[in-house]
């Protein structure tokens, strides 16, 4: 893992609160991922990883606390702030434009283009190629098809492979296998440890505990808007982190070792 | 992010050229697939041609031909920027009118000068100049409350379409007309082009247009992408090389030549046709009509967006107002109002533009326009009463909605 100069992690948030009117959504929030980590958001409806999630794409801003990327505070203002500083989002219902073809959505909002304004299709077809077959993305027949005719596990390797496809450092994937089969399934989560191996630091909300613990190597629970727990995926069980979940027992953060050690003393 | 797999040797290095066999059926596949593109309405072009053709052999005359040109030179212009706020999967309900008030300025700005300048090139320039820029600043004004108040296209324009009826009639007055004398503007309707420009124009536009598809084809297979089947990706560039030069020709074999005013509506879908496939402005229109969120999340300006679509309509609006005023060499409180508004819409619609969004071309405009007008013009030829001109252009326009709705729900079922 490829630490930050003063030992912090990629990206850390700390204390972050949001409010949509009487709501609040996040409560002095902390989270972090590194680099070479898979990193899994969990918790139920309503406990506020949407928003986070959000928070950091540029989408909402934020109503206090500290966004720090390799160490230095940022501000993220929109989507552009967010992909300057190598952030990237596969939101669940993959933001693809369906009367576009693979190599348009993949440069969707960053064509690339000449002297003269013009698109550079040809160079964008081929550096889309290599980035599909870089994650062995190999189902799909043609790059020049429109995206409306892909199936689910298709759209959704075409969305991880426009996020990554930008230097990104911090790759946020929502809910990635929802609406998948067991062997769509199986494709999607490969490619996100590939992610991780490639150096990436990934965070993957999911609801489906069982895709978490296969490939997340560290879980973050929230629950109703504020922390419930850390858990490091070799050191807990899918029980605890249900019942972190639902109850929001589980211990408060620093201590990731002692959570774990806590837990099982009880 | 590329590591090196054997797939990507084979992507650096064969180049794969599409068998002819496999061209065919891929089109084909993208026809059942609901992708239908310009097919419908050049089926239906051929019939009107051979059906009028069949009644009266005047219609394809030389001299008919080149009237037809004329026609329908400004309702294209029109319909071209119908085609932007379309491609949003919005609507413009006040293009007709825009049109009507941009000739109307230019008159009016050509009376209000002094008597010798009234009838210089430069004045004539102004003028059309008074009438883009009217139009600019009535697309700003609705696209802005289409993009940031979010009130439906549908109303905004419709309220333009009554407000602008009432601005031509406050300024010029029922029953009135005026007269334009400018020989700039008459010209841009009526004149027609010296026979051997007309052939330097075709000759170098046919150069370029079939030039830059070989260099693509060509730019392809040397960065080892995959290309479609020689035969095909040619003959539809020598189709259209034959196309511009046959026009010519037939133009120049009539009494009156190559009008100017078809020169205009040439230029323009070219460049317009440039700025929509070739240009990221353009790729970012049709992503805003095929999924806004998506476009907006990808960091694309979508409301700009929009407000420049509806500028451009409306200044396209302005210029075909220029064309229609110069071809009566008048205006009236009826300019721009009638049939004009629909007829424009109803072009863009048959030409293959989808109502819904994010499909369309440039050309549709063109191609709808000579359905529109063709019909329009084989009517008149063959004496038949007016009214099978509505009859007609209605069934027409049912036909390519429904051709429209039918692609599309065979788009989304091939999705999956």
């Amino acid at each position: 893992m490829t630490d930050t100069p003063d030992g912090l992690p990629t990206l850390v948030l700390r204390d972050i609160s949001k409010a949509f009117g009487a709501v609040q959504a996040l409560d002095s929030v902390d989270f972090d991922v590194d680099s070479g980590e898979v990193m899994a958001l969990v918790g139920d409806n309503g406990a506020g990883k949407s928003t986070l999630i959000k928070c950091l794409a540029g989408i909402y801003p934020i109503d206090s606390g500290q966004v720090l990327f390799d160490g230095n505070p940022v501000t993220i203002h929109g989507p552009r702030d967010a992909g300057r500083l190598g952030i990237e989002i596969v939101y669940q219902d993959l933001a693809l434009c369906d009367n576009l073809d693979v190599v348009q959505n993949m440069y969707l909002g960053r064509e690339l283009i000449d002297r003269v304004g013009r698109v550079r299709d040809t160079e964008m077809e081929r550096v889309a190629a290599q980035t599909l077959s870089g994650l062995r993305v190999t189902t799909i027949r043609s790059i020049r098809q429109k995206v409306a005719s892909l199936s689910g596990g298709q759209r959704q390797s075409v969305a991880v492979a426009r996020a990554v496809m930008w230097n990104s450092r911090v790759v946020i994937l929502d809910e990635p296998t929802a609406a998948l089969g067991v062997a769509q399934t199986r494709q999607v989560l490969d490619l996100v440890r590939r992610l991780a191996d490639q150096g990436l630091a990934v965070v993957i909300v999911s609801h489906n505990l069982h895709d978490i613990f296969e490939v997340a190597d560290r879980i973050t629970v929230l629950r109703l808007g504020q922390n419930a727990a850390v858990f490091r995926r070799s050191e807990t069980t899918q029980q605890e982190v249900v019942q972190s979940i639902t109850s929001g027992v589980a211990t408060k953060v620093p201590g990731i070792a002692e959570t774990a050690g806590s837990a099982h003393g009880d | 992010m590329a590591t090196d797999t054997p797939m990507d040797a084979a992507i650096a290095t064969a180049p794969r050229v599409q068998s002819l066999g496999d061209g065919i059926r891929e089109q084909w596949d993208r026809i059942r697939g609901g992708e239908v593109g310009a097919l419908p309405v050049l089926i239906g072009i051929a019939l009107i041609v051979a059906f009028f053709q069949f009644k009266n052999t005047k219609f394809l005359s030389p001299g008919n031909f080149v009237d037809l040109i004329t026609q329908l030179a400004g309702p294209t212009i029109i319909a071209m920027g119908v085609v932007f706020v379309l491609l949003l999967g919005e609507i413009d309900l006040s293009a007709g009118l825009i049109s009507g008030v941009g000739g109307v300025a230019m008159a009016e700005m050509l009376l209000a000068s002094h008597g010798d300048w009234t009838g210089t090139w430069w004045a004539g320039l102004l003028g059309i100049g008074l009438a883009i820029i009217v139009g600019l600043a009535v697309g700003l004004f609705q696209g802005s409350f289409v993009a940031y108040v979010g009130v439906p296209s549908f109303v905004v324009t419709l309220a333009g379409f009554l407000t602008l009826q009432g601005v031509l009639l406050r300024i010029i007055g029922e029953g009135g007309t005026v007269g334009i004398q400018n020989e700039t503007i008459f010209k841009a309707a009526n004149a027609y082009v010296n026979h051997r420009i007309a052939w330097i124009v075709a000759i170098a536009g046919t150069v370029l247009l079939v030039g830059a598809m070989a260099w693509r084809y060509v730019g392809r297979i040397r960065n080892g992408l995959p290309v479609g089947a020689p035969v095909l990706y040619f003959g539809k560039a020598a189709a259209i090389g034959l196309a511009v030069l046959g026009v010519t020709w037939y133009c120049n074999s009539s009494d009156q030549g190559l009008p100017v005013s078809g020169l205009i509506v040439a230029g323009l879908l070219i460049s317009l046709t440039f700025l929509v496939e070739r240009t990221r402005f353009g790729r970012h229109i049709v992503a805003v009509g095929g999924n806004e969120e998506a476009a907006r999340r990808s960091g694309i300006p979508t409301k700009r967006i929009k407000v420049y679509c509806f500028m451009i309509a409306s200044a396209l609006a302005g210029l075909g107002g220029v064309i229609l005023a110069s071809r009566l060499n008048s205006v009236s409180p009826d300019s721009g109002g009638g049939t004009l508004l629909l007829e424009v819409i109803a072009a863009a619609v048959i030409g293959g533009t989808s109502l819904f969004g994010g499909r369309g071309r440039v050309i549709s405009a063109l191609l709808g326009s000579i359905v529109i007008y063709g019909v329009e013009n084989g009517i008149d030829l063959l004496a038949y009463d007016a009214a099978y001109k509505y009859i007609v252009t209605g069934l027409i326009l049912l036909a390519a909605v429904t051709v429209d709705t039918l692609s599309r729900k065979r788009l989304a079922k091939t999705g999956r």
